[in-house]
């Protein structure tokens, strides 16, 4: 019998989807052409990309000729924040922005280098689930307020944060307002046509499409300042020749998310994930869940805190096992300081210590949580009979 | 990241656990990254040899094989020979560690140095010349000053 492989890292990434894959063999060798050329070839690459930026603003109900093309997800959080913040100090309509402190680095590192670059900022707090509160956005609007950024979901607790809420106040100050959709986009149902948002990212490799291909919805009428000049393609947006094939890959990645969503796919998965973090609560004494529950939760992830041990060590004791999640420790982090996130939580440091973080996939299936649910307190048992703060009986 | 001869002794811990009848323990504190360690003596009061020794460790994969290393190496060794492993021999023991985790060998090392203090000042009321308590929460091994243009974080790259 081969060991289990149980991959719980896919708010890291996901495993491409066959489908995706088979999309776009024929974009790199066949089908060859660089569509902003006028022959045949050209066309033809030309097609294949509007088709995907077709299925990519369908995800989310937008219109096809908001969605830009990127090189990444960060990529696309750069444009948002340093494109619509230049161009609104441009027009002389202020200079502050407005963030979270949970916050993906792409969109925190952004705005702190805007913030050398003579911007003021805000980073709002959240509470001890991870939400940020409207009040409290509001509160931090001031007159010369041009941009506020506020993720769309967690990627290390998983909350899902009130965007229209959020999004109403930004409307009511006459304030842009941007999201980082990268976890939320393609896992639950987005209508940027009920939504008061006005800039959105996705990253393909999120939605089981392929790495290092990134989108920008821009609501029309929303002026940016590229940060990529060049050959004027994707709407004088992002220049560089078109990265077809990926684009291509995330066009279907999209196209099967959104078949998914219909198909209430998310709410089998949420049902999984609850059954998830009922087994881990309860078969591992003293761990926690960090983040929200049910609708605010994203429906493929679960967090914890184990009290007494380090996530490093439960990461190679799982992986050990065939399972793959992450953790959010000190030890774990190259840095040697725990997770931000964990931190803004509230978390002490001992505990952001134990943390860890498994996320599902469509593939994930009920055997794999058992399996899982059967390892994980085994290894914490055993690190914990190492552990100096635990009350061995 | 790991060699596999960390792995094994982190997977395989040697000594780990408490010793209940220990006549010297010591504890110290990882101010890098907030880690902790507690050594466990028994030394026969005559020869100052260890007879036995066990870690209990709060910190990841290297601390705890590094715990794991050092117990190994010092015992039945006598404490002013056990003092004398310093946090290189550990590591190189080991087969070596990731630079960012050379500081997790300095917990053990300094593990020992506190219950050897431990055991002087229970038996003679004084520190031998030259040994001290470790002065946790001060040293600081690795985390450069300089303010980093980007992320001072960097484990969310995902
Ligand atoms: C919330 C969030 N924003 C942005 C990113 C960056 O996306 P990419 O890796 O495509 O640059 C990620 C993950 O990597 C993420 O989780
Ligand atoms: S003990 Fe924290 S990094 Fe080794």
């Amino acid at each position: 019998m081969t060991p289990r492989e149980v991959y719980l890292d896919n708010s890291a990434t996901t495993k491409m989807d066959p489908r995706v894959l088979e999309a776009m063999l024929p974009y790199w060798s066949e089908n060859y052409g660089n569509p902003n050329s006028l022959h045949r070839r050209g066309r033809e690459a030309r097609s294949a990309v509007d088709a995907a930026r077709a299925s990519v603003a369908a995800l989310i109900n937008a219109d096809p000729t908001d969605i830009i093309f990127t090189g990444a997800g960060s990529e696309a959080d750069n444009l948002a924040v340093k494109g619509a913040a230049w161009a609104l100090k441009a027009k002389g309509k202020g200079n502050h922005i407005i963030t979270s402190a949970i916050e993906h680095h792409a969109i925190l590192d952004s705005v702190k280098w805007l913030g050398r670059m003579g911007f003021e900022y805000t980073v709002l707090p959240v509470d001890s689930k991870g939400m940020v509160c409207p009040s409290d956005l509001e509160a931090a609007i001031r007159p010369d307020t041009v941009l506020v950024t506020i993720m769309f979901a967690n990627n290390e607790v998983g909350t899902i944060e009130p965007i229209k809420a959020l999004g109403e106040v930004c409307r009511k100050h006459g304030v842009l307002f941007h999201t980082d959709a990268v976890q939320a986009a393609g896992h639950i149902n987005i209508d940027v046509k009920d939504l008061p948002v006005d800039m959105l990212t996705m990253a393909a490799h999120k939605m089981y499409g392929p790495k290092g291909i990134g989108a920008l919805y821009v609501r029309k009428g929303v002026k940016l300042i590229p940060t990529l000049h060049g050959g004027g393609q994707e709407f004088g947006l992002r220049s560089g020749t078109e990265n077809v094939a990926e684009i291509v890959g995330f066009g279907k990645a999209a196209e099967i998310a959104k078949a998914r969503l219909e198909a209430g796919e998310d709410k089998k998965l949420a049902a999984l994930r609850d059954y998830f973090i009922d087994g881990v609560l309860s078969s591992v004494p003293e761990s926690h869940l960090t983040g929200a529950t049910g609708e605010d939760r994203l429906p493929f992830h679960t967090s914890f805190t184990v009290k007494y041990i380090e996530g490093e060590g439960m990461l190679l004791l799982l992986d050990a096992a065939g399972i793959a999640a992450s953790s959010g420790s000190a030890c774990t982090s190259g840095s040697l300081e725990p997770s931000y996130v964990l931190l803004a939580l509230g978390l002490d440091h001992a505990t952001a210590h134990g943390s860890l973080r498994m996320t599902m996939s469509h593939d994930t299936t009920k055997e794999d949580i058992d399996y899982v649910l059967e390892k994980l307190p085994q290894i914490v048992e055993k690190l914990r009979a190492m552990s100096p703060f635990y009350n061995k009986k | 990241m790991y060699n596999q001869k960390v792995v094994d002794y982190f997977m395989n811990p040697r000594n780990a656990g408490k010793i209940e009848d220990a006549n010297a323990i010591g504890e110290v504190g990882n101010p890098t990254c907030g880690d902790v360690m507690k050594i466990y003596l028994k030394v026969d009061p005559k020869t100052e040899v260890i007879d036995d020794i066990k870690f209990e460790t709060f910190g990841c994969a290297a601390a705890i094989a590094t715990s794991s290393m050092i117990t190994e190496m010092a015992k039945e060794k006598t404490l002013p020979e056990a003092l004398k492993i310093s946090n290189q021999d550990v590591a190189d023991a080991l087969g070596g560690l990731p630079a960012i985790k050379l500081h997790c060998s300095l917990l053990a090392k300094e593990g020992i140095q506190a219950a050897a203090a431990d055991f002087y000042m229970k038996r003679d009321g004084v520190l031998p010349e030259g040994l001290t308590f470790p002065e946790n929460c001060t040293s600081n091994v690795g985390g450069s000053e300089e303010e980093p243009f980007v992320s001072e974080d960097n484990r969310s790259a995902e």
